[in-house]
């Protein structure tokens, strides 16, 4: 059972992984310039008496010294309690629940497209290479590799939105509806998610581009071209499958890279889910929240880098992932 | 019957097969120069006007015109003007100094820390190698941007804290080059030569080491320049970057958002244009050092 060894591998490197994350984020705050109770009470904190300010000081541990905040927060956490989140004023764990499912949606949905998107282009620039419209692709891979994000959105924004009118510029349903339905979710999700897929698909794209361009040229794909199969079979069943492999375990690294886009296209998009969260709550040093989102996002990251290698080990049987990790 | 079977499959005979190859072999090299020089072209166009234009017009950060605001580009404003009033080529101008500035910077802060993490985990190997290499593991497996926005966010957004943020987070990238060239170094006859020779540990580092680490850490710093640059946009977008009012491109494409859905497209467009050039100039650049640095494995993504 490798895959056992893997995750116990990985878990003997996540758990001192997250503990030293989320140290690391107290000692940071600590450090802060910032009075978090200054924060949370804004203007009226020029006319709060500074007994009641001690008062609040000492109902957030906040007067106590680092190490004990820490273990006090970590103990919380492992019962599940995830404390209150400063600006919303609402519990952590009820502020990630309602948000976490929008995020993974539009994440989804944006992984699934990328990945049809990306495997298909590039086996075709691969196919077709040096020719005009491989040209054309891998020019467009490497703009988008260097736009940022956010600017692509925007831009999709005033062409789909502003200039053709055919789909909503943001948020979740349009602002009249009550309640959220079907199809007005779906004409919301659209450009967020293609938006997020685009992005994310031109190092995809360009791998697979490569790794066909390769594959090419061995000589079971000559051998199979030699014996008259159709270029299609040759193409798909010989070619792509065996440049795929190492792509299992760029997906996992790719991960973080995942996160970043999501907190961006949220931000442009205003969609209401988590990672979109993390910039308002940076904005009011709303600490647990972020602290919260923070360490979501790490077990994302890690998560997939976990399922990365278990699946690698899955549809290769040669290789022994442990101790190499 | 006029064809000659050689003339059916001129790819058979080995004569023509070789000089296609070497037609192959100049037009890529052609191509290949061209776009380097197209590349530094780029570069010094953008780092000129950077440097000369701020001497010639000077840009009062907090002016505003209303009566010019929103103007589509034109021969006075070749980039339009935004939603109140600014030029846009003018702001972009100094947006990118900015950018550059902070670019530069970070990057290399960031090849300081990793050069000298990876100099010490090659360099002494055993435990310590190991664990700093799991520490690069553990701040990969953090999401750049979130560790950015989160010491942006506690501590009072400025370019220095977008330089520290970029610094802390990017190092790991050239901590595992140098880590893997002294690993390659310590192998090599002339590092036993020296050994052998009485040379103390710092000597090797200071005389062996460093001269052949260098153009290794030059090509991971200029690498590193768009992405800080990158990141300093994308901090300044959200609002956690530079202070709103300066001149930055991450914060006009922000001041842009309004105007966009109005359908003004040119201060938004144009800052982002300018990030996306340099960008492209300098990864070409670095594929052309690359390249030279180690011809025998080119990537099939130069074309």
């Amino acid at each position: 059972m490798t895959w056992l060894r893997i995750v116990a591998w990985r878990l003997a490197f996540g758990v001192p992984l997250l503990l030293a994350v989320t140290f690391a984020m107290f000692a940071l705050a600590k450090a802060s310039p910032f009075d978090p109770v200054r924060q949370y009470l804004g203007e009226r904190a020029m006319v709060t008496d500074p007994r009641i300010m001690a008062e609040i000081r000492a109902n957030w541990g906040l007067d106590r010294p680092l190490v004990e905040q820490y273990t006090t927060w970590l103990g919380h956490l492992v019962r599940g309690d995830l404390g209150e989140s400063r600006s919303l004023r609402l519990p952590v764990a009820q502020v990630i629940g309602e948000r976490l499912g929008w995020t993974l949606l539009v994440v989804g949905c944006a992984l699934v497209l990328m990945l049809a998107a990306g495997l298909a282009v590039g086996t075709l620039a691969a196919w077709r290479r040096d020719s005009w419209l491989d040209r054309l692709i891998s020019g467009t891979a490497f703009a988008n590799e260097a736009a940022p994000v956010f600017w692509i959105g925007l831009l999709a924004i005033w062409l789909f939105a502003v200039k053709l009118g055919w789909l909503p510029a943001g948020g979740l349903t349009d602002a009249d509806s009550a309640a959220v339905t079907m199809p007005d979710l779906a004409r919301h999700l659209v450009l967020p998610v293609a938006v997020l897929a685009f992005s994310q698909s031109s190092w995809l794209l360009l791998f697979v581009r490569e790794s066909v361009i390769a594959v090419l040229r061995e000589d079971f794909v000559t051998g199979a071209r030699a014996r008259g199969l159709r270029e299609r079979t040759v193409l798909l069943r010989h070619a792509l499958r065996s440049a795929l492999l190492p792509f299992i375990t760029i997906m996992g690294a790719r991960v973080p890279e995942l996160v970043t886009g999501a907190i961006l296209v949220e931000a442009v998009f205003s969609w209401p889910g988590v990672a979109g969260t993390t910039i308002k709550a940076a904005l009011a040093v709303d600490f647990p929240l972020l602290a919260a989102l923070t360490l979501l996002a790490t077990v994302a990251v890690l998560l997939g880098n976990l399922v990365a290698d278990v699946a690698y080990t899955v549809a290769d049987p040669r290789v022994r992932v442990l101790g190499v990790s | 019957m006029a064809t000659t079977p050689r003339q059916a499959t001129p790819d058979s005979s080995p004569r023509t097969w070789r000089r296609a190859r070497l037609i192959e072999t100049g037009r890529v090299a052609r191509r290949s120069a061209r776009r380097r020089s197209l590349a530094l072209a780029t570069l010094a166009i953008l780092v000129l006007a950077v440097v000369l234009v701020p001497l010639l017009v000077r840009l009062d950060q907090q002016l505003v015109d209303l009566r010019a605001a929103g103007l589509p580009p034109s021969l006075a404003h070749p980039f339009g003007t935004d939603e109140v009033g600014r030029d846009v080529l003018l702001r972009s101008i100094y947006g990118l100094r900015v950018s550059l500035l902070v670019g530069l910077v970070a990057a290399v802060v960031s090849a300081t820390i990793g050069g000298l993490v990876g100099l010490a985990a090659g360099a002494a190997g055993g435990p310590l190698d190991r664990l700093l290499m799991r520490v690069v593991d553990g701040v990969n497996s953090m999401p750049h941007l979130l560790l950015g926005i989160f010491i942006v966010a506690l501590f009072a957004p400025s370019a220095i804290a977008v330089i520290v943020s970029v610094g802390v987070t990017h190092w790991t990238t050239a901590a595992r080059i140098v880590r893997s060239e002294v690993l390659s170094l310590r192998g090599r006859p002339f590092i036993d030569a020296a050994v052998s020779g009485g040379s103390s540990r710092l000597r090797i580092v200071r005389r062996h080491f460093l001269p052949n680490l260098a153009p290794h850490l030059l090509l991971a710093t200029v690498l590193m320049v768009p992405h800080a640059i990158w990141h300093e946009t994308a901090l300044s977008f959200l609002g956690l970057g530079l202070p709103a009012h300066l001149a930055s491109l991450g914060n006009m494409i922000n001041d842009g958002q309004r105007s966009l859905l109005a359908g003004d497209w040119w201060s938004s467009l144009f800052p982002g244009l300018l990030i996306l050039t340099p960008t492209l100039a300098i990864h070409a650049l670095a594929q052309h050092l690359r390249d030279r640095a180690n011809p025998r494995r080119r990537s099939e993504l130069a074309l």
